[in-house]
């Protein structure tokens, strides 16, 4: 049950990736790559979790809680720069 | 533990710790300075006095401590007879200059610099003198070169003294080099640095097919450092030095240190016909040149430089002869020359202190001012052209006796007694004119200043100098024999041939020569007017300084169109020599091997093949939208991510954490950084280099790839299974990579995050009151939004930041064990203080997170620094880690490694390093300009 479970998030997953990654390559405007790189960030770490539970390993945990905790920065820095230009004021 | 176990090294480096404290000291009064240079040179001679008695009684004093023994260095000092005369010159001497130059300096001249400038000179001076490594005697010769560069250029607002100090140290820093080169061979032939054993090692040396080269880079060496011919042009320029130090330096000590050096290999290296014709030709061209130009020269320094050169000449051609008797008569040259010479510059320094000039012609009848520096003056000048009763007379009779006996040996040598005898006989014009213009020949011309006689202490180092000529000259058997006799002993290391110090040898050939050479010499004097006019006609622009100028200029030039041809000063070139070779290294080396090895490739499964995919597209776009910079740089987030995943994937969770880390700290440094720059790069160059370009980077990332592919194929044996199998016994830690940064690699680290915190303080000072032109309108021309801080991302923003504060704490204590450690968990923090800077605002965050980052770097380095040390404490190498285990209620058991406390070191020197660095870019001031998009710097662009 567990691996169709797995093999389905993958298919998933990887769909939403691959959308994403389509999306940042047609734009068309600045926000959309943005945000398809932020999706591609929460998309890492939906695989990274579930590539955990298929190796059997805690170890993918960390690089997936990184992303969850610091991934959102350079999307922050970037929509600050597009809203003032200055990200640090 | 006696003083005698020891105190040669305090006796050298003694006055290096002076010239530190003459610093401080001159803070506090100018004079005192000049005190504590006394006081430190009374002192060496206080601490040498214990050893006197040992070269005495025919033993030689050795003290070594190891220094890098795989290298053959040791920290080793030797006194013998030689060491023993010269270390007295240098101290008896200097501690004379350095009254003498107390009274000379004028009040704007720095004390402070000059009297630790000539101390760090003493100190190498009797560095070399009682070096017993030979690789340290050659470390000290260059610090004499360094030093007495610092005193040439001593007043180095003035242009002449600037150039003499950048010759001097051109030319005796070549030879410097050449000597290096000449030791490392003698070392290898002999096996050894150390002299003593050197010294042993007489027919070996001879014997070794190195003998010749060998011997022509340590003459080199000498020769360039006691200016004998051709290289001795350098020393006249260096007159532009105050005179007490062509007093000390460039009369007395330092230009011996090359006779010195030819002194003490001279048992080794002498007696083959290579050595008498190279240092016997250099001694006579040298004795003739200096002696010829000394007499047309005005300025008195001038004078008195070239008359060392021939003096320095006549000691060299003594030790070319190369008979035991002949060093007899070098060493005794020495002793005497010195002390003329110096007491002469110090003359010379008196009249130009005095009068405002050196210049002979205008300089007249000071006899009727200054009686009794003329008195003094005379005395040294008659013993300089060698006038019986005086020590010059003694020594010069020894070298006219050495001349005489050597012309035996063939049937054209009898051409060298008649050119010494003509070098005296110029000797004798120059003293007779330094005397005769100075101190008589009527009434001064046109001075600056009304002479007198000068403060008494100036006088006082000059009587006790001329005292010396005089007693040595009248009684050498009682004053000078016990010294002289040691250093011959010393020089020859065997027992000293049979000489006299008489003064009356009865009639013979040498007297004859003295005759000659008085007489004729002061005919010559008489002579003059008519010589100096045919000089200044012809000989006067025959100067080996155009020799040097043209070499130099002629080397820079070639340079220069070297450079030019290779180096266009683009980017684009310099990488395409560079990745051109690589490439040509790479096909030679796999002409004939295979590329790839014998291992089996991965399956390739679906994720991956998209992950692959997706990087290789990002970077692509990467470069395609590389003229619009913000694209570009979100392609490029894409192309970090999959990297990330891609570390995670193939096992390095290490890797994967820090490259996300450094991927987001990164995109937050450029977004800083693109606000000042313009959003879209016009298209610079042709379309034809653009294919060559991508011809360029397809060729090189092809073969990158094959490379990598190559290494991936191939079964390879590499250090990590030591690693791996010492990792838990050696450094209590289960994460490999934190226990190699933070234990076995751990003073690498050390260095690393040092260079972090300079690299953190040198952006903050280059950016420092920097301003820079800022748009006011993003590219499409719309006004930036007027919200700076939006209350949505203020708050998450605060919300967030002790959650990351505690992932950076559970990173950073799992690191020892489990991917993590103080690097990652350092840019965790820092990235959770810069969200609040982004979010809140800088004045916010600063008002609330007050720790100074630059403390933040300090404690970072300095806990990391203690650390290590704190291992010393224990006896241990310096940063061996320990480590224990504990056992908390609750926690349970744990261990604690000392590794911990040097990963907080490197965890605080992240995170100050990062938030200075951002921080800083982030405050940075600007100037709002209308300009959009495509912005340059605009100065007067419409409001």
């Amino acid at each position: 049950m567990l691996n169709i479970a797995l093999v389905l998030g993958f298919i998933l997953v990887s769909g939403a990736c691959f959308l994403s990654l389509v999306r940042l390559l047609i734009g068309p405007d600045l926000p959309d790559r943005i945000l398809a790189l932020d999706t591609l960030y929460v998309n890492s770490i939906a695989l990274l979790i579930l590539f955990g539970i298929t190796e059997g390993s805690t170890l993918y945990f960390e690089s997936a809680l990184l992303i969850a905790v610091m991934g959102f920065v350079g999307t922050l820095a970037l929509s600050k720069y597009l809203l003032r230009g200055d990200i640090m004021e | 533990m006696t003083l005698v176990d020891f105190n040669l090294p305090v006796v050298v480096l003694l006055p290096f710790l002076g010239a530190l404290l003459a610093t401080q000291a001159a803070r506090f009064n100018r004079l005192a300075a000049a005190g504590t240079a006394a006081v430190i040179t009374i002192l060496a001679l206080i601490l040498l006095l214990p050893a006197l008695p040992l070269p005495f009684a025919g033993q030689t004093l050795i003290q070594r401590w190891e220094w890098v023994p795989s290298l053959g260095l040791e920290f080793a000092f030797r006194l013998d007879g030689l060491g023993l005369l010269f270390a007295l010159l240098i101290l008896v001497i200097g501690l004379l200059v350095i009254i003498y130059a107390r009274y000379y300096l004028s009040p704007q001249d720095s004390m402070g610099r000059f009297f630790a400038f000539l101390l760090s000179f003493m100190g190498s001076m009797l560095g070399i003198v009682l070096s017993e490594n030979l690789i340290q005697l050659v470390i000290f010769w260059e610090l004499t070169s360094l030093s007495s560069f610092l005193l040439i250029s001593y007043w180095y607002t003035r242009s002449d003294a600037r150039q003499g100090a950048r010759m001097a140290l051109t030319i005796t820093g070549m030879g410097g080099l050449a000597l290096f080169g000449g030791v490392l061979i003698l070392g290898h032939i002999v096996g050894s640095f150390n002299l003593t054993e050197v010294l042993a090692a007489s027919s070996l040396i001879h014997a070794s097919p190195w003998y010749t080269p060998m011997l022509v880079l340590i003459l080199l060496g000498a020769f360039t450092k006691s200016a004998q011919f051709p290289f001795h042009f350098w020393l006249p320029h260096a007159m532009a030095a105050p005179t007490p130090v062509s007093a000390y330096l460039h009369s007395a000590t330092m230009v011996k240190a090359g006779i010195f050096l030819l002194v003490r290999l001279f048992p080794v290296l002498s007696g083959t016909p290579e050595w008498h014709w190279l240092v016997g030709t250099a001694g006579m061209l040298t004795l003739l040149l200096g002696a010829f130009t000394a007499l047309f020269k005005h300025d008195i320094k001038g004078l008195l430089a070239y008359s060392t050169i021939s003096h320095l000449g006549l000691i060299t051609l003594l030790l070319g002869i190369g008979s035991p008797l002949a060093v007899v008569a070098a060493l005794f040259h020495i002793i005497n020359h010195a002390t003329f010479k110096a007491s002469l510059f110090m003359v010379a320094g008196i009249v130009d202190h005095e009068t405002g000039t050196r210049d002979m012609r205008r300089v007249n009848g000071l006899m009727k001012y200054m009686p009794q520096v003329g008195i003094l003056a005379i005395i040294a000048s008659a013993a300089m052209a060698g006038v019986p009763l005086l020590n010059g007379f003694l020594s010069k009779e020894m070298f006219f006796d050495q001349t005489v006996s050597v012309s035996a040996i063939s049937p054209l040598a009898w051409v060298i007694p008649v050119l010494a005898t003509l070098a005296g006989v110029f000797s004798v014009a120059y003293s007779a004119r330094f005397v005769h213009d100075i101190f008589f020949n009527g009434e001064p011309i046109n001075l600056p200043k009304k002479p007198h006689e000068p403060p008494l202490y100036m006088k006082i180092p000059v009587g006790l100098l001329v005292l010396a000529c005089i007693a040595v000259g009248v009684f050498p058997v009682y004053t000078i024999a016990g010294v002289l006799y040691v250093a011959i002993a010393g020089a020859l290391q065997t027992t000293p041939p049979e000489y006299s110090l008489a003064l009356w040898h009865g009639f013979s050939a040498p007297l004859l020569m003295s005759f000659i050479a008085l007489v004729v010499g002061l005919i010559v004097y008489l002579i003059r007017k008519p010589l100096f006019a045919w000089y200044d006609r012809g000989l006067s622009q025959w100067d080996a300084r155009i020799v040097y100028q043209a070499l130099v200029n002629g080397l820079i030039h070639w340079a220069q169109s070297v450079t030019r041809r290779l180096d266009r000063g683009t980017f684009r070139n310099m990488l395409i020599w560079f990745f051109g070779v690589t490439l040509l290294a790479g096909v030679v080396g796999f002409w004939d091997e295979a590329l790839l090895g014998t291992r089996e490739l991965m399956p390739v499964d679906g994720i991956t093949a998209m992950a692959i995919a997706g990087l290789i597209l990002s970077s692509l776009l990467t470069v395609l939208k590389h003229r619009s910079r913000l694209i570009s740089l979100v392609m490029l987030g894409v192309v970090g991510l999959v990297v990330s995943l891609g570390f995670a994937k193939f096992s390095a969770p290490d890797l994967a954490l820090t490259q996300l880390s450094v991927e987001i700290v990164t995109v937050v440094l450029l977004m800083l950084a693109l606000y000042f720059l313009p959003q879209y790069t016009h298209m610079l160059s042709s379309h034809k280099r653009h294919y060559q370009d991508i011809a360029w980077a397809m060729g090189l990332g092809f073969s990158a790839a094959l490379l990598t592919l190559a290494v991936l194929t191939r079964d390879l044996q590499s250090i990590s299974g030591y690693f791996l199998a010492h990792s838990k016994t050696g450094g209590g830690g289960t994460n490999v990579v934190n226990v190699i940064l933070v234990d076995f690699r751990g003073f690498d680290t050390l260095g690393e995050i040092v260079v972090l915190a300079l690299a953190g303080l040198g952006i903050v000072a280059l950016l420092q009151g920097i301003k820079l032109y800022a748009p006011k309108r993003n590219a499409e021309g719309v006004p930036w939004s007027q919200e700076s801080h939006p209350l949505i991302l203020q708050v998450q923003a605060r919300i967030l930041f002790p959650m990351m504060l505690m992932v950076a704490i559970f990173i950073f204590l799992r690191g020892h064990n489990l991917p993590g450690g103080g690097f990652i968990a350092g840019l965790i923090a820092a990235l959770a203080i810069v969200l609040q800077n982004l979010a809140n605002g800088i004045v916010w965050t600063a008002a609330r997170i007050r720790w100074d980052m630059h403390s933040v770097l300090a404690a970072g380095i300095g806990i990391a620094t203690f650390t290590g040390l704190g291992a010393m404490l224990m006896h241990y190498p310096f940063l061996t880690s320990t480590f224990t285990y504990l056992k908390w209620p609750i926690v349970g058991k744990f261990e604690i490694a000392s590794a911990m406390g040097f990963d907080t070191g490197v965890f605080l020197v992240v995170v100050g390093a990062t938030v200075m660095i951002l921080v800083q870019l982030g405050r940075l001031n600007y100037i709002e300009t209308e300009d959009t998009g495509d912005l340059q710097p605009a100065k007067g662009s419409t409001p």
